[in-house]
C-alpha cells in the first residue's frame, strides 16, 4: 500500500493542530504554512487529475473478505479528483488573501487552524467511500464553518451563526437518520457495497422515503430553495475570505457533491426522484435570482446569487438524471452532467472572486451598503477590473467561462426537449446580468466625494484576485473537446458507469 | 414495536420544543432531545431479541449476538453531538452578553 491519497486529509488536519502550538511563538508561522500546504495539495491534485489515476485505499489495511468490504475506504475517481482540485485551489488563494485581510481580527492563529480543519473535513467528505465516515468528516467541516461564521463576534455574526447551527444540526440529524435507515435495509455502510445490494433488491417504499430524507438533509447543506433560509445570513456575516470559501466550495463539497455521488453511485434513481431534483433546481434558480435583485448589501446580493447558481448546477444534473431514467440518449445525459460539473468549477472561481472583491471593498471603506458606495473604480483599479470580470462571467458574457457552462446546460435542455427549462435558464441569466450591472454601477461608477482618497488593497489581496480573474478567462478552454476529455469527461464517466466505481472498491 | 413508537415520540417532543420555545437555551435542549432520539433508533437497529454482548467467550452454545457496529457508530455520534452542543452553547452565551437576553424575539437583526 503506497497510495498517497490519505495525505489529502492528514496534511490539513495535522496543520490545524500544529498551528495553535507553534503559533504561540510567532504569528507568521500560520500565515506562511497554510498557503504553502494548500499549494502543495493543489499541485498534487492537479497532477492526479492529469494522470487520470483512479484508486481506492483501505484505512488500516482491512482488506475485503469474500468480496465484502469490512474496512473504511477512501476512493479517488474522476469526479472526486475534480472537486479536490477546486477545494485546494480556492483554499490556497483564499488563505493567501487572508494574509492582510485577517489582521483586523484579534486571533489570527485560530482563524487559520479552523480554516485547515474545514479543508480537512471537506477533503474527507469528497474522498470517503463509507457513509458513516462521510458523516463524521461532514460534521468536522461544518463545525469549523460554524465557528468561522461567528469569527467577528459582533451581533450579526453571532445571530447568523446560531441560525446556521440550528438548521445545520437539523440537516445532520436527517442525514444520520437516513444512514440509520440504509443500514437497516442493507446491513452495510460501504457505498459501493450498498449499490450492489440495492441493484438486486426491489425498489421498496422505505427506500424512496430514505431518498427523500437524504435530499432534504443534503439540500439543507447545499441551500436549495425551500431550505435556503440560513445561507444569506451566514454567508454575508462571515469574514469575506470565509464567505468566499463557504459559497465557493463548502456548499458544493458537502451538499451538491454528496447528492450527486449518492444518487449516481449508490441508488438506482427512479424517474420521480429525477423529476423532484429538476424541480428543486429550477425553483432555486428562479427564486434565488429574484430575491437577489432587491438587496442593498453587497454580500447578501452575492449570497442570493449563490442560491441561484447552485440551482443551475442542480438543474443540469436533474436533466441528466431525467434522460438516463427515461432511457433517452446517453450522449445528452453526458452533455448535461458535464455542463453542470463545468458550471460547478466555474461558480467556485467567480463567486470566490466576487466575495474577495466585496472583502476588498469592505477593507477600505468599512461599509457594504450599495447606496453609500460609489466611484471606487478610479482609486481601486484592480478590485474594480477583477470584479467586473467576475460579474461578466457569472452573467454569461461570451469570452468568460460562465457563458460556456450555461450554454452547455441550455443546449442539453433543448436536446432533451425540455424547452421550458432552457427558456427559463436564459431568462434567469439575463436577470443575473441585470443585478450584477446594478452592483457594478452603484459600487464602482458614478461620483462619491467620501471615497476620494481611498487606496488600492495590499499586494496579497490583489494577487489572489488577479489569479482568479485569469482563471475566469482561462477555464473557458475546458469547453474545447480535447481538453474537456482529460478533465470533465473523466468525471462524468465515473458517474455514469456505476460499475466502474464498484469495481474500484470491491476488486 | 412499542420502542420505535416511543423513540418517534421523543423526536416529536424535541421538534415541538424547537418550534414553540423562545429561549435560546431551550432551543439547544430541544435539539439535543431530537439528536438522542436518533441515537436510540440507531442502537435499536442493531438490537436482536435475546441477543447478548458480542464478546466471544466460548462458554455459551449457539449464542445470539447483537450487532456491534451501530453501537460503535452511536459512540462516535455522541462525541460529535457533544461538540455541536458545546458550539451552540458558546454562541448562545455570547449572544446573551451582547443582548442581555435569551429571548429570540428580541434577537432579530437579520431577516432570511
Amino acid at each position: 500500500m503506497n497510495s498517497l491519497i490519505p495525505l489529502f486529509i492528514i496534511i490539513p488536519l495535522a496543520t490545524a493542530f500544529i498551528i495553535p502550538i507553534i503559533g504561540k511563538i510567532t504569528n507568521y508561522f500560520a500565515k506562511i504554512i497554510v498557503p504553502v500546504v494548500l499549494l502543495i495539495l493543489c499541485f498534487f491534485s492537479i497532477n492526479l487529475l492529469i494522470s487520470g489515476n483512479q484508486e481506492s485505499y483501505v484505512i488500516g489495511n482491512w482488506q475485503p473478505i469474500n468480496d465484502i468490504p469490512i474496512g473504511i475506504n477512501l476512493v479517488l475517481d474522476g469526479f472526486s479528483n475534480l472537486i479536490l482540485c477546486v477545494i485546494s485551489l480556492i483554499g490556497f488563494l483564499v488563505s493567501f488573501y487572508s494574509y492582510s485581510y485577517i489582521r483586523k481580527y484579534s486571533s489570527e492563529n485560530n482563524f487559520y487552524a479552523l480554516f485547515c480543519l474545514m479543508i480537512a473535513g471537506m477533503n474527507g467528505v469528497v474522498l470517503s467511500g463509507d457513509l458513516f465516515n462521510l458523516f463524521v468528516f461532514l460534521e468536522i467541516s461544518v463545525l469549523a464553518s460554524y465557528a468561522l461564521v461567528a469569527f467577528g463576534v459582533g451581533k450579526h455574526e453571532l445571530e447568523a451563526s446560531f441560525k446556521y447551527q440550528v438548521l445545520g444540526n437539523i440537516a445532520s440529524f436527517l442525514i444520520l437518520f437516513s444512514i440509520a435507515l440504509l443500514y437497516w435495509q442493507t446491513k452495510t455502510l460501504n457505498i459501493a457495497d450498498i449499490s450492489g445490494l440495492l441493484k438486486i433488491g426491489d425498489n421498496s417504499a422505505l427506500l424512496t422515503f430514505t431518498q427523500i430524507i437524504l435530499i432534504t438533509g443534503f439540500g439543507l447543506k447545499a441551500a436549495i430553495i425551500p431550505f435556503h433560509a440560513w445561507l444569506p445570513d451566514a454567508h454575508s456575516s462571515a469574514p469575506s475570505p470565509v464567505s468566499a470559501m463557504l459559497s465557493g466550495v463548502l456548499i458544493k463539497a458537502i451538499g451538491v457533491y454528496v447528492l450527486i455521488r449518492l444518487f449516481f453511485s449508490m441508488f438506482i434513481f427512479t424517474h420521480e426522484i429525477a423529476l423532484l431534483i429538476t424541480i428543486l433546481g429550477t425553483l432555486s434558480m428562479i427564486i434565488g435570482s429574484l430575491l437577489a435583485i432587491n438587496q442593498n448589501d453587497i454580500k447578501r446580493l452575492l449570497a442570493y446569487s449563490s442560491i441561484s447558481q447552485i440551482g443551475y448546477i442542480i438543474l443540469g444534473i436533474g436533466i441528466g438524471m431525467m434522460v438516463l431514467s427515461s432511457g433517452g440518449e446517453k450522449s445528452i445525459a453526458i452533455l448535461a452532467i458535464g455542463g453542470s460539473l463545468f458550471h460547478l468549477v466555474n461558480h467556485s472561481v467567480f463567486k470566490g472572486l466576487l466575495f474577495l472583491g466585496a472583502g476588498a471593498i469592505e477593507y477600505r471603506t468599512n461599509t457594504r451598503d450599495m447606496n453609500q458606495l460609489g466611484g471606487l473604480a478610479e482609486n481601486m483599479p484592480i478590485t474594480s477590473t477583477t470584479s467586473l470580470g467576475a460579474s461578466m462571467s457569472i452573467s454569461g458574457i461570451p469570452p468568460f467561462n460562465g457563458f460556456f457552462s450555461k450554454l452547455i446546460i441550455i443546449i442539453a435542455a433543448i436536446q432533451a426537449e425540455f424547452y421550458l427549462l432552457a427558456f427559463l435558464a436564459v431568462i434567469i441569466s439575463i436577470i443575473t446580468l441585470a443585478y450584477f450591472l446594478k452592483f457594478q454601477k452603484s459600487v464602482f461608477y458614478g461620483k462619491n466625494q467620501n471615497y476620494k482618497n481611498i487606496k488600492e488593497v495590499p499586494f496579497t489581496m490583489s494577487f489572489s484576485m488577479i489569479i482568479l480573474v485569469i482563471l475566469c478567462l482561462g477555464l473557458s478552454i475546458l469547453a474545447i473537446p480535447s481538453i474537456r476529455e482529460i478533465v470533465l469527461d473523466q468525471a462524468v464517466n465515473s458517474l455514469i458507469n456505476i460499475d466502474e466505481y464498484i469495481n474500484l472498491v470491491i476488486k | 414495536m412499542i420502542v420505535y413508537i416511543l423513540c418517534f415520540i421523543l423526536f416529536l417532543v424535541g421538534l415541538y420544543g424547537l418550534i414553540t420555545r423562545r429561549n435560546l437555551i431551550k432551543i439547544v435542549i430541544s435539539l439535543s432531545i431530537m439528536e438522542f432520539s436518533i441515537f436510540i433508533l440507531l442502537v435499536l437497529i442493531g438490537y436482536i431479541d435475546g441477543g447478548i454482548a458480542p464478546i466471544i467467550t466460548g462458554l455459551e452454545s449457539n449464542p445470539t449476538y447483537v450487532d456491534p457496529l451501530p453501537q460503535a457508530m452511536v459512540l462516535t455520534a455522541i462525541v460529535i453531538g457533544l461538540a455541536t452542543t458545546a458550539m451552540l452553547m458558546a454562541i448562545a452565551i455570547r449572544l446573551y452578553r451582547k443582548y442581555r437576553t435569551f429571548d429570540i424575539r428580541e434577537i432579530k437583526n437579520l431577516k432570511g
